[in-house]
């Protein structure tokens, strides 16, 4: 691809002289001044331009590590909201992987997601909390639970969240597309709503008052509830959903699920247990959302109905499109877009304004102020992402990126595959 | 179970009248789903446009004083007028711009563009109207204020009626054009089978912007009766209940026109029903707020039995 | 055309180029008034868009008024005072974030807000890890004092005195007999619904019916006919205006001539637009609830008017209460430190020593909890249809019985 293009005409040298440079540079920038949004964001750019320069793999994984280990801890020491920017981004890019495994790989429309996430949100928080002691006699156990059971808690709710996908998967999966697509909303308001209402005849929720406080998770004896802490732990949890789910993209069951999303019927006459395949995408997928569920509780040490509406659904389903249906890099990145917008962006462009505005040099009334409207923003953008790249912006191909193809083995796909994503 | 049957006749005529204004909001769906095979999200946004456009036609009359000159109706249909002309526009500029370049996109995208559409709209209306009024809940005024005490159980609000009477005229409109007239005609063929159609010399780009005009136009209407059943509107009025009249077309079985009308009014009832009914049947256990779990459980069972719901066609597989 | 991965190498060039440039613009005014010693800013929190928007604007309207009126008395000392509203969007997650940036910007030493309890208690476990203090216009939650945090304070009352003042009215005042609870099912329409629910049948009330609505609908008929049939002699609404005028409004209509009780939720000017004359008659608790009874408070209403071109709601009076603790507690810091800049911790002991300030809306002083002692509630009633309504109980919120 390289050569045939304009930027191919320059050296390899000289790109990787400037990807370098622009990476380093970026790190040292940021560290510098922790306090501006502008090299947050250049930041998350270097990372980018890291993830398509054409170095080899060993290199590629050691610089990301000095970058997420290193720098961006010692940033984050300075400055703790980026910490919880970039926490939460990681967060979103787990839950846009996992809900990629559903619609991007496996091709099923799932709109109410956020059912896992709260499900898993709420498994914690129950037993985390003193909530659980209103319907568990204390003969039983101690409730809150101590903060070493965090780390049970994310292997329970992977399976049991699971359990739930298949419990939602089993009756709706021979429905077509778009019917999916309600049913699976309507699923998701109904445990909200349940959620919102679960306060009598026995308290198991607190309705929407919430939970609160829930303990943080403990290793060693540690009390893990600074930012930082959950940083890594999203970090780690993070690399470990990457890992999995792109071996699963390589292995025999992504090349079922591909098929299923290309032409269903094909696939069945192929001899692809379609029926099973679509439930694994989905208890998969609400595995991933179920252990994300368990960090966010934790980590926002409150949790509540509202967080859980059809909004987040569609947030996260955005973010699978709008960064590229299939592909888990941009998934990735249409989560960072998203959450950025949503936390950051909008807020900074009008506290600059904001500044413009005490400086005398422009004067915008209370009305306009563009943090007021993010959604409007955000609805522009995924119209104009849609209609100048529906693809989203890394498209899914079989084809991973160079370095993480094996030799060989999935070349054949390539070009079929291409073919049919290629909308433009 | 005395309180329910006390509770049954008032029930269902509030029912019926939530349940026409989800029907005709659930036409403009099932419209667009007909012959686009797309979820437009932002047909609930074009209902709040119309309720919003209503109202302020409304609240024009009324500060230059022109409400209490002319008669009700006619102050009603002048809203309803100038609501359906500029949701109708709208739908059709929606069309055009958001959904026309990617007709031949994977499914998804259009409905993000939708729901891309339905953000934009929500905040663009409370920002039209921050700035014109500084305010975004706006209040209708009531133009029908009275009401008819027919039994001791059952009062019948006289802009219930109104709402009925204009739903069920509108609705009747609706079938007639879609069955009587060439365009209707048009319509229906396109939904059957775009390709055909086209091969038949119908000029399937203007049957599509007809048909967003149309569906656009009785959500815009939809709007405005909902302004003058409810009165207090705000940007964010659509939202909920279009999720519900959505789920009434699909109820009714999407793609068909008089499913849309059943699923709606059906809808509505057993929304009223359930309402009623959840907390003396579970005797305070799950009460009014479990409604929605009601509408959406009814709609998965549907759903699940008769996969095409109420009305619709089993359409079968091609291979 | 270029491809694939070279279009992204490109793109992401041109952004860092554009980046840049735009970095050079915008370093400016940071780096330009940066005396940073000197800079103190106060932010406030509350949901600026959404569709709380109309509340949260209020709160931060009152703030700004009292930030601009006091200002001078910092500046004097030697100080750029900076007023720094946020939006959290009613959001939890928005709330933490921005109570994140917040704490991380050290120049912010007190926090004017939030709205939604459900979005104060994760952030001000953030601000109190850090000692940043926050003073709360609105948040009734019992949860947000009762962790006794140093930091956190607030000058409305709370679910457990505002519940039981309002079926203790109904009980003695109204001489009901049968209640029917009504809430919205959020954080705030639940609590105090629950507490009323508590409160009833120790006062001789009976229960008749408990039911919840969604907010953001707009038809209640499911509800209200159920309350036509139960015929309690009160309906106590636990929620805020937009529903609650409805509900007001859809009663009348009904015929139902069950007395409407409501929480300070229902306290604003809109409540008379939506519900129109079934207002009459009707009844809510809130800590301030006639403004310009007062001369001074006539004055305030007036200013407020004239500064926005808007009539202030009480929300905008618990805005401007709040921040002028705020600056109260801070000029006191930084006496006490000498004239220099205080330190967070300081700011938050000065605040909560706060004693007798003369609010508009009470007279604040806090407690050990950082409850406002000096709350008071305020039944009033509708005798017209117009806001505000007349006063026609007054409690003292730091003595009543529970």
């Amino acid at each position: 691809m390289l050569k045939n293009s304009l930027l191919g005409q320059i050296d390899k040298k000289y790109l990787l002289l400037l990807g370098w440079t622009m990476i380093i540079g970026v790190s040292i920038l940021f560290y510098l001044f922790p306090q501006s949004g502008l090299f947050f964001l250049l930041f998350l750019c270097s990372l980018l331009v890291l993830y398509y320069l054409p170095v080899n793999n060993a290199l590629r994984y050691l610089a990301a590590a000095i970058i997420l280990v290193g720098i961006m801890p010692l940033v984050g020491m300075q400055n703790t909201y980026y910490f919880d920017v970039i926490t939460q981004v990681g967060i979103y890019a787990s839950l846009a992987i996992g809900l990629n495994i559903v619609v991007g790989f496996a091709g099923l429309l799932n709109f109410g997601y956020v059912a896992f996430y709260a499900f898993g949100a709420y498994l914690y928080a129950i037993f985390a909390s003193s909530q659980a002691a209103n319907f568990i006699p204390a003969a039983v156990a101690h409730f809150p639970l101590s903060g070493h059971w965090f780390w049970v808690f994310l292997a329970l709710s992977a399976v049991l969240t699971a359990g739930l996908g298949l419990l939602l998967g089993f009756p709706v999966l021979r429905l077509r597309g778009d019917y999916l697509a309600i049913v699976t909303l309507g699923f998701a308001e109904i445990i909200r709503i349940v959620f919102n209402n679960l306060d009598k005849p026995i308290n198991i929720t607190n309705g929407p008052k919430g939970i609160s406080p829930i303990q943080p998770p403990e290793l060693f004896g540690m009390v893990l509830n600074q930012p930082i802490h959950f940083y890594f732990i999203v970090l780690v949890i993070l690399v470990l959903t990457i890992i999995i789910a792109s071996r699963l993209d390589s292995s025999r069951i992504g090349r079922c699920w591909a098929a299923i999303r290309e032409d269903e019927l094909a696939a069945r006459s192929m001899g692809v247990p379609v029926v099973r395949m679509k439930l694994l995408a989905f208890a998969i997928g609400a595995s991933f959302a179920g252990v994300m569920g368990v960090i966010f509780a934790a980590k926002q040490t409150f949790v509540d109905p509202s967080s859980f509406g059809f909004m987040e659904s569609i947030g996260i389903l955005s973010m699978v499109i709008v960064g590229g249906m299939g592909n888990i890099a941009g998934v990735i990145i249409g989560a960072v877009g998203v959450v950025m917008l949503q936390l950051n962006i909008l807020k900074e462009f009008s506290e600059y304004l904001g500044q413009l505005a005490a400086q005398g040099i422009l004067n915008i009334p209370s009305q306009v102020d563009p943090a007021k409207y993010e959604k409007l923003i955000y609805g522009l953008i995924l119209i104009l992402a849609c209609i100048y790249r529906p693809q989203g912006l890394m498209p899914a191909s079989r084809s991973l990126p160079a370095w993480l193809k094996k030799k060989g083995k999935d070349q054949i796909t390539n070009g079929i595959q291409e073919d049919k994503t290629d909308v433009t | 179970m005395e309180q329910f049957l006390q509770l049954l006749p008032q029930c269902l005529l509030d029912g019926l009248t939530l349940g026409v204004v989800y029907a005709i909001v659930a036409l403009g769906y099932t419209m667009v789903y007909g012959v686009l095979e797309l979820i437009n999200f932002a047909h609930s946004e074009i209902f709040m446009v119309g309720a919003f456009a209503g109202t302020e036609v409304l609240l024009y009359l009324q500060t230059y004083g022109y409400l209490t000159g002319i008669p009700a109706p006619v102050a009603l249909v002048l809203a309803l007028i100038v609501a359906m002309f500029l949701s109708g526009g709208m739908g059709v500029l929606m069309e055009r711009i958001a959904y026309r370049p990617l007709r031949n996109a994977p499914r998804l995208v259009p409905l993000i563009s939708a729901i891309g559409v339905s953000f934009f709209l929500q905040d663009a209306v409370r920002l039209v109207e921050g700035l014109w009024k500084n305010a975004f809940y706006l209040t209708a005024p009531s133009i029908f204020p009275t009401s008819i005490q027919i039994s001791a159980n059952l009062r019948l609000p006289v802009k219930s009626m109104v709402v009925m009477f204009s739903a069920v005229v509108m609705m009747l409109g609706l079938h007639m054009f879609v069955t009587r007239t060439k365009w209707g005609k048009a319509i229906r063929a396109v939904a059957q089978d775009r390709d055909t159609s086209a091969l038949m010399s119908i000029n399937v780009d203007r049957v599509i912007s007809l048909t967003f005009f149309i569906g656009a136009a009785l959500g815009g209407a939809a709007g405005t009766l909902f302004a003058c059943q409810y009165s207090l509107i705000s940007p964010y009025v659509g939202f909920i209940l279009g999720i519900k009249a959505f789920t009434a077309a699909v109820l009714g079985g999407i793609g068909s026109i008089p499913g849309a009308m059943a699923g709606g009014i059906l809808l509505g009832v057993l929304e009223s029903l359930g309402a009623a009914s959840l907390g003396i049947a579970t005797n305070g256990a799950m009460g009014a707020e479990y409604k929605d779990v009601f509408a959406f459980v009814i709609l998965i069972a549907v759903l699940i039995l008769k996969p095409s719901g109420l009305f619709g066609e089993e359409t079968g597989e091609k291979v | 055309m270029l491809r694939g991965k070279s279009k992204v190498l490109v793109t992401v060039l041109l952004l860092v180029f554009v980046a840049s440039v735009l970095g050079g613009c915008s370093s400016k005014p940071k780096t330009a008034t940066d005396n940073a010693a000197n800079v103190i800013k106060i932010a406030s929190v509350t949901p600026l868009s959404g569709s709380q928007a109309a509340l949260g604007e209020n709160i931060k309207l009152g703030a700004q008024m009292a930030f601009d009126e006091r200002k001078a008395e910092i500046e004097k000392l030697g100080f750029s005072l900076q007023f720094a509203p946020q939006d959290d969007q009613a959001d939890p997650k928005v709330g933490v974030a921005v109570a994140q940036k917040l704490v991380a910007d050290k120049d912010v030493l007190a926090v004017d807000g939030h709205f939604n309890s459900g979005v104060a208690i994760p952030s001000s476990e953030i601000y109190a890890k850090d000692n940043l203090v926050m003073v709360s216009p609105a948040n009734t939650a019992i949860g947000i004092t009762d962790r006794k945090l140093p930091s956190v304070n607030r000058i409305c009352a709370r679910d457990d005195v505002q519940g039981p003042l309002g079926a203790d009215f109904a009980a003695q005042d109204l001489k009901a007999k049968k209640i029917f609870v009504v809430h919205d099912k959020t954080t705030y329409g639940q609590a105090i619904a629950d507490e009323v629910k508590a409160r009833a049948p120790k006062v001789g009330m009976e229960v008749v019916g408990y039911e919840g609505i969604t907010a953001g609908e707009s038809d209640f008929s499911a509800v209200l006919n159920k309350v036509a049939v139960v015929k309690p002699d009160v309906l106590y609404f636990g929620g805020i205006y937009p529903e609650g005028s409805l509900i007001i409004k859809q009663m009348k209509d009904k015929g139902i001539t069950a007395k409407f009780i409501g929480p300070d939720g229902m306290d604003d000017p809109e409540e008379v637009k939506i519900a129109g004359q079934a207002v009459i008659g009707t009844f809510y608790t809130s800590p301030a609830a006639d403004i310009s009874r007062t001369p001074k408070g006539k004055a305030w209403v007036d200013s407020f008017k004239a500064k926005f071109g808007k009539e202030p709601s009480n929300w905008s009076a618990y805005g401007y209460d709040a921040m002028n603790v705020i600056i109260e507690g801070l000029k006191k810091a930084i006496e006490t430190n000498g004239g220099k800049k205080p330190t967070r911790q300081q700011v938050s002991e000065a605040v909560r020593a706060v004693k007798g300030l003369e609010g508009i809306t009470s007279t604040i002083s806090f407690d050990e909890k950082g409850d406002n002692k000096g709350a008071k509630l305020y039944v009033a009633e509708f005798k017209e249809a117009k806001y505000p309504p007349t006063v026609v109980k007054e409690v003292n919120a730091g003595e009543f019985v529970k």
